[in-house]
């Protein structure tokens, strides 16, 4: 016997006299702790996937004049307020190695064949285009004059490589070299509707040489978007007010908290198997106080004390629930991955922290619940009446 | 000197210590104990005095129901008095917290029961070893419990055996081997001999007769005037009072 652990030692021999019955109290604990870690891991990985993908979109700093036009503001030549080549220069030096994207962004009336319209059209340096959009088809702007046209543009009004679109009152002839994919979330560039031509062309036909609508900056790291943000403002709307200065964490913090939402609420549902779990446990630990009653008026006659009465029970418990967490525990990790696998088709993030964090979380609330169903039956055998439970049969 | 079962003691004591003016070992001073139930209060024992030396062997007899088991829970502190007052060795029960008693039942004071009371999860020597274990006294604890095994006539083949797989006499002698592993100084035994044939039944009140002539305070209670005849003094009990 292994000396002080003596209450420890009889829980065990307690636990494996009644094996089968332990078994199947703990069987309930592996289901729990499966559920909550697979829904768990589920979960974190949806928002580890979604965060990823969302991210690849939504880390553009975009700075605007405050009454100046940016997408869709207004005509062109109607537009007076500009961020100048200095505010871009300031820009760079407070953004670090973060990368400066200046745009002139406007409206125009644009003619497609014999069809009139208007678009958004932008001027963009052509070797900052990568870092916007993505070309579907065809080449970027690097060493011609065409332009890109946005997924949704290109779509409705039948443009390919090639189309020719005319810009502006004076019908200023232009080549569809590329045709972008769609733009989706960001507020850096809503390019699906645009037109995009490099940035000499630009101003070859509005002017506005040195003077830019819109400012993007990519940021390389997704937890520095506040913190550009911040040093923006300080440095350019020192005095008043002079740039609009948008970042889409916000938005990101809000979808993040919708998947975290769901996280819980899915751990919450393996949470109700746990308490199942438990009200079994209960069950078995009181059919073992019943059981044990004269055990424990000899234990009590002998000297044994009501904390170390309570202590051997809570071990049983305490035994029930790490056999069950043990065991779920290790199936959680191969359901677990099954289920990502299958349902979301991405593993990538399975092995990552925030994914696995759910395996001991599963298993710790496992133990918990089982220790906690076992308090009352354990205060229960300690307060027994030692010569009452002597005559017990 | 003489050697014992547990430890060495002096020839002399088997008197006790009444004669030679001593304090009592176990005092009883006007103890009651009353069991409130539904049906009226039950009155278990009434103004009980007593005073019980070291050395002393007694035995408790009287009828079913005369109070006889209330009188030893009493004295093997399972139980306080309604009032009165019961000292054992000096300390007043009543004034004992529940781990207080418990500390005095593991320390002074060994159970013989008569339905032995071992318990079935462990081995004959592991129920010998528990109370030292309950002491932290975990060094060399399995080999102090297969001493007192040997001397109690359990050999190493009988001792890894679970309760089950014993004789009646075997466990009582296990039970006692547990009862004296801490060396107390109270033996309370409760019909020791009630489950065992008449042979077994006087080698353990031998067993008994012994441990008393070392000088420990033996109190049994018994049915039986011929184990009775073991003791040095009978206590009769009627109703719940010493007659």
């Amino acid at each position: 016997m292994a000396g002080s652990h003596i209450f420890f030692d009889l829980s065990v021999r307690n636990v494996r006299l009644n094996f089968l019955r332990s078994l199947l109290a703990s069987l309930g604990i592996v289901i729990g702790v499966v559920a909550i870690s697979a829904m768990g891991m589920l979960g974190a990985n949806m928002q580890l996937i979604l965060t990823a993908r969302l991210s690849q979109n939504v880390n553009i700093v975009s700075v605007s004049p405050i009454s100046g036009g940016e997408f869709g503001g207004g005509s062109v030549s109607s537009t007076n307020n500009y961020i100048s080549d200095i505010q871009v220069q300031q820009i760079k030096q407070v953004v670090g190695h973060n990368i400066v994207i200046p745009l002139h962004t406007g409206s125009d009336t644009i003619m497609i064949g014999s069809n009139k319209g208007r678009a958004s059209i932008i001027g963009i340096d052509p070797s900052d285009v990568s870092y916007l959009v993505t070309v579907a088809e065809g080449t970027d702007l690097s060493g011609t004059t065409g332009a890109l046209v946005g997924a949704t543009l290109a779509n409705d009004s039948n443009l390919n490589l090639g189309s020719r679109i005319k810009i502006g009152s004076n019908e200023v002839p232009v080549m569809v070299v590329g045709i972008l994919n769609a733009t989706g979330f960001g507020t850096g560039l809503n390019a699906d509707r645009a037109i995009l031509v490099p940035d000499h062309w630009y101003t070859s036909i509005y002017g506005n040489n040195g003077e830019y609508n819109t400012v993007n900056v990519i940021v390389n790291n997704i937890n520095d978007l506040s913190s550009i943000r911040d040093a923006i403002d300080k440095r350019l709307n020192r005095n008043t007010n002079v740039v609009r200065i948008s970042d889409p964490t916000s938005m990101l913090q809000n979808i993040q908290q919708s998947l975290g939402t769901m996280t819980s609420f899915l751990t919450m549902l393996g949470g109700i198997s746990l308490l199942v779990a438990a009200v079994s446990i209960f069950n078995v630990m009181m059919m073992s106080v019943s059981e044990r009653i004269r055990e424990i008026g000899i234990l009590r006659s002998i000297g044994t004390k009501k904390g170390e009465v309570r202590r051997m029970f809570l071990y049983e418990a305490f035994i029930l629930g790490a056999v069950g967490a043990g065991i779920g525990g290790l199936l959680s990790f191969i359901i677990g991955y099954l289920v990502v696998g299958l349902l979301i088709g991405n593993i990538t993030y399975f092995f990552m922290p925030q994914s696995l964090v759910y395996l001991p979380y599963g298993m710790a609330i496992g133990i918990i619940i089982c220790v906690l169903a076992g308090i009352y039956p354990a205060w229960k055998a300690s307060n027994l009446n030692p010569i009452e439970a002597l005559r017990h049969e | 000197m003489e050697k014992g079962i547990i430890g060495t003691v002096q020839e002399e004591e088997v008197m006790g210590e009444k004669g030679m003016g001593g304090e009592p070992l176990i005092k009883l001073d006007n103890v009651t104990k009353v069991y409130p139930l539904l049906s009226g209060d039950v009155v278990a024992l009434s103004h009980v005095s007593l005073d019980i030396y070291e050395g002393d062997f007694i035995a408790i007899m009287g009828p079913s129901g005369s109070g006889k088991s209330t009188l030893l829970n009493q004295l093997g502190c399972l139980d306080v008095p309604t009032s009165g007052d019961l000292f054992i060795m000096g300390n007043n029960t009543k004034e004992m917290s529940d781990d207080d008693l418990s500390e005095l039942r593991r320390d002074s004071i060994g159970f013989i029961f008569q339905t032995f009371n071992l318990i079935n999860l462990l081995k004959a020597y592991e129920n010998v070893e528990y109370p030292l274990i309950l002491k932290r006294q975990v060094d060399h604890s399995k080999q102090r419990a297969e001493e007192v095994l040997h001397l109690l006539g359990i050999d190493d083949t009988l001792m890894i055996h679970t309760p089950r797989q014993l004789s009646g006499g075997q466990q009582q002698r296990v039970a006692i081997a547990r009862a004296l592993i801490n060396d107390p100084k109270i033996l309370l035994c409760d019909e020791p001999t009630g489950n065992l044939d008449s042979t077994t039944g006087i080698q353990i009140m031998d067993i008994l007769s012994g441990l008393n002539k070392q000088g420990r305070t033996v109190i049994m209670v018994t049915h039986d005037s011929r184990i009775a005849g073991y003791a040095n003094h009978t206590i009769n009990m009627i109703d719940g009072r010493i007659v």
